[in-house]
């Protein structure tokens, strides 16, 4: 009812609907989807399509982040993945064929989970900070990816590779496919299994945790490593746009936009409780926001600006603060049309 | 009584109202703190003495009622505020920076500076001066972390009287303090007192209340039940008041401490020699099943440390364990609850609760450890066992989605003996289970532990007080100086003798 404002994702809910309505108000073609040759197409089918990578690692960033960590390496992780996705392919001798593509996406995602499972060998074992342990490796990894690649930007021309981030499939994009089958792995096994409040326990307080049985150092590991195979999905479908491995341009940057959405979907950074729907939204309003940006007519140099100006507003509207004041306001209202205290005992007997 | 109504209040709460969700804390309460008295708040856990503290020093903003603070209407946002406005808090857990010098936490944020920046040596000297008016010589420029908790909660106050507050509130500040810090801040406390310092006591210990208070306020169940100046409120009067029943409940549990052991078969636990180099010194304890072990000895004699070997949670670097008869290796809390030892510890807030997870979820943690995380409890298993245990142990609120950080602190221990009770275990190690909780919920305590133990669960039972673990113990193992002094029959003993072992026996026959 009208505690509506009070439910968590209220907040993240409310900023993708009002990026949506001031697109559409700027510019009405913005809401507007047309079917062509058995394809959707507009400006929210592709905000769907191309918001895949950071799905990917945004999820898996959800998971860490729940566990007290952070992954740093997630951006050279996609340059990993893609460098070894398209070196393979380069090298075969039949880069057209579905069979190459199948193994060099498997490849590469091995890859991604071993990068993963050493970021978190070194936090869960080794007991080094997060911030730490995986900063080694995103300093790392684009070496290793360009080394892989021979310092080359890798292109290939692989019609079954594009498939993967330009394909269609009953009206919608495969990419689109792709996050929403990861949304719902990685929304299953924490949910549906112990995990989740595992991992919940974990990040909360590790000690109490371990005195209570949990295994936290599996759980941190594994964290690590969905994490990385999350990331080395991304990297694939990076790469499957632009058919190339570019191992700086790879990825760059989108750790902290992965960190910028699960803080939108109001997972905090001190660990614990986490959302995953809340991340989604937080993927989505990301991605909203530079397409308006494109689509305003933003120029390029001032795009920064405007994208942090928009976050700020979105973060500070969902701060603790500034929701106690509004709850507050939103009371004042109610306590006008009930002056007597006495629903109050109602509330607490349900 | 050194306080007369006449003096103007430099506290007024009133009608102060506030809900977590699913729980009233308070409901309408008033609370009157005259200049120049020591005013104990009382109640129950779950009473509302905490949550009312944390309304006047700003720590939970209140959602109806007013504060007046020095005849200012005041609302404070913060515990800062509070602080600037007069208002000092001494908390039942410490609350200071462990990684500091004592000196830095005494003068944090009172630095004497030169030119803006902080004169070192000035501070450590009027540290030191603030130490010695409460009879702490200690260096201040020790790390806080290296001292114990009762020094360190000392310390609390020491930096409280930094602060020269016109209010001092002092939240269970004796419950890790042994007699003759209890005298010294008792002194420091009429000292206050007798300079105008407005005094708010809460303690559960009955004797410090009477000897130190001058006027009583009583909560229950978040309501005010009354206040009283301390003369026109005998004892028994004043229990009655806190609970709303008689309460002789803990008298008739003295049967269990001489029920007869079979220790003819074998142990459920045989630790041989179990050490570990610089915290504990190599000790022998065998349980046998229905049978209650008590650990006595002070504060830091190596109580806490021989039980954490006990269940994996340190690990031993000598000695061998025996469970059932059968070798064992514990290495670990998982070990450990593989052969169905449950272990809950004396630090509740930092190695028992998960706070934001609910009162089921914290229950069922325990046995969905064990587990493991593929295969998740079901929703009517689940359901099942936390309502069987809150039921059981009489949590309140009985609501398992209640984020069990906003429970009492009475009620957050019922929470981790369900916790521990759902994993059906063999062995129950219960380090300080009734520290800082009421007489109602120590009674449910010892009476579920009485009972456990009758049908057969093995027990270690720490406590410091003596009185508990002559009750409901039959053995009792003396532990002095990180070493296990001894084992005593508690038929054989009364609570002199005790005492009079944990400080004599053993002198110079160590092993």
């Amino acid at each position: 009812m009208n505690r509506i404002y009070k439910h968590r994702l209220f907040w993240p809910v409310l900023s993708l609907l009002v990026l949506i309505v001031v697109n559409t108000i700027a510019r009405p073609q913005f809401i507007e989807i047309t079917l062509q040759d058995g394809r959707l197409y507009g400006a929210l089918i592709d905000i769907l399509r191309n918001s895949a990578p950071l799905m990917l690692v945004a999820l898996g960033m959800t998971i860490v982040i729940a566990t007290r960590g952070i992954d740093l390496s997630v951006g050279a992780v996609m340059a990993v993945s893609g460098a070894v996705a398209l070196t393979i392919i380069d090298r075969s001798g039949s880069p057209g064929a579905v069979g190459t593509v199948f193994v060099a996406v498997i490849v590469a995602i091995l890859v991604s989970l071993v990068l993963g499972a050493w970021n978190g060998f070194l936090v869960s074992v080794l007991k080094i900070q997060p911030i730490i342990a995986t900063l080694v490796l995103m300093l790392a990894g684009r070496g290793v990816a360009l080394l892989i690649t021979g310092g080359f930007i890798t292109t290939v021309n692989s019609e079954p590779f594009a498939f993967i981030a330009s394909g269609y499939v009953l009206l919608l994009p495969v990419a689109f496919f792709i996050s929403i089958a990861a949304i719902a792995a990685v929304a299953l096994v924490e949910r549906r299994t112990a995990l989740g409040v595992l991992t919940e326990s974990v990040g909360i307080n590790p000690e109490a945790s371990r005195l209570a049985g949990v295994r936290s150092r599996g759980i941190i590991w594994g964290a690590y490593m969905v994490s990385g195979t999350l990331a080395g999905a991304a990297g694939v479908i990076y790469a499957s746009n632009i058919k190339a491995a570019d191992a700086n341009a790879a990825g760059l940057f989108i750790e902290l936009y992965a960190i910028l959405a699960v803080v939108l979907g109001g997972t905090s950074l001190a660990g614990g409780k986490f959302s995953i729907a809340g991340t989604v939204i937080g993927v989505f309003i990301i991605q909203t926001l530079e397409s308006t940006i494109l689509f305003l007519g933003v120029p390029s140099a001032q795009s920064p600006v405007f994208f942090a100006v928009v976050v700020v507003v979105v973060v500070v509207a969902q701060s603790q603060r500034m929701r106690g004041a509004i709850a507050r306001v939103g009371d004042a209202f109610r306590k006008q049309d009930a002056p007597e205290r006495d629903d109050e005992k109602v509330e607490v007997a349900r | 009584m050194t306080a007369d109504n006449d003096v103007p209040p430099i506290v007024e709460m009133r009608g102060i109202t506030i809900r977590f969700p699913g729980v009233l804390a308070l409901d309408g309460v008033d609370f009157t703190l005259r200049p120049g008295e020591v005013h104990s708040l009382m109640g129950e856990n779950g009473a509302g003495k905490s949550t009312l503290i944390k309304a006047l020093t700003g720590v939970y903003s209140i959602d109806s009622g007013t504060i007046v603070v020095g005849g200012e209407r005041r609302a404070f946002a913060t515990a800062a505020d509070a602080q600037e406005a007069g208002i000092s808090t001494v908390y039942q857990e410490v609350n200071l920076c462990e990684n500091l010098t004592v000196g830095e936490n005494v003068m944090l944020g009172h630095e004497p500076r030169v030119g803006g920046v902080i004169d070192w040596r000035a501070t450590h000297e009027a540290a030191t001066h603030h130490l010695d008016s409460l009879g702490l010589r200690i260096d201040p420029r020790s790390r806080l972390s290296s001292h114990s908790i009762a020094i360190q909660q000392l310390v609390a106050i020491s930096r409280a009287m930094v602060l020269e507050s016109k209010v001092l509130v002092l939240d269970e500040p004796t419950s890790s303090l042994d007699r003759g810090e209890v005298e010294r801040l008792f002194d420091v406390i009429r000292g206050l007192r007798d300079k105008g310092v407005a005094i708010l006591f809460v303690s559960h210990f009955l004797e410090q209340v009477y000897e130190i208070s001058d006027r009583i306020t009583v909560l229950r169940n978040g309501a005010l039940v009354g206040e009283h100046p301390i003369a026109e409120l005998p004892r028994d009067a004043l229990v009655t008041k806190m609970i709303g029943r008689e309460l002789d409940d803990l008298a008739t549990l003295s049967s269990s401490a001489h029920r007869d052991i079979d220790r003819t078969g074998t142990p459920v636990v045989k630790a041989s020699g179990l050490g570990k180099r610089g915290i504990l010194e190599p000790a022998d304890l065998e349980v046998y099943p229905g049978e209650v072990v008590g650990l006595a000895g002070l504060l830091g004699s190596g109580r806490t440390e021989l039980v954490r070997l006990l269940y994996g949670a340190d690990r031993a670097d000598e000695g061998s364990m025996e469970i059932h008869g059968q070798h064992a290796k514990v290495h670990s809390p998982r070990h450990a609850i593989d052969h169905r030892i449950a272990f809950s510890s004396e630090n509740r807030r930092e190695e028992g609760l998960v706070p934001d997870l609910t009162v089921a979820e914290n229950i069922v943690l325990g046995m969905q450890a064990r587990q493991g995380w593929v295969r998740r409890l079901g929703k009517a298993e689940s359901d099942a066992v936390v309502h069987g245990w809150i039921e059981a142990l009489g949590v309140r609120p009985a609501n398992p989605h209640a984020l069990v950080g906003n429970l009492s602190g009475g009620n957050q221990q019922k929470v981790l003996l369900a916790r521990w009770l759902a994993t059906a275990p063999e062995l129950l190690v219960l380090d300080e289970p009734t520290r800082g909780i009421d007489v109602g919920a120590k009674a449910d305590i010892q009476r579920k532990v009485s009972e456990l133990s009758a049908d057969g669960l093995a027990v270690v039972f720490i406590s410091s007080e003596l009185e508990e673990v002559l009750r409901l113990a039959q053995r009792i193992a003396v532990m002095r100086d990180r070493r296990k002094i001894g084992e005593l029959e508690s038929a054989d003993v009364d609570i002199d003798g005790l005492i009079d072992y944990i400080a004599n026996e053993g002198e110079g026959s160590a092993a």
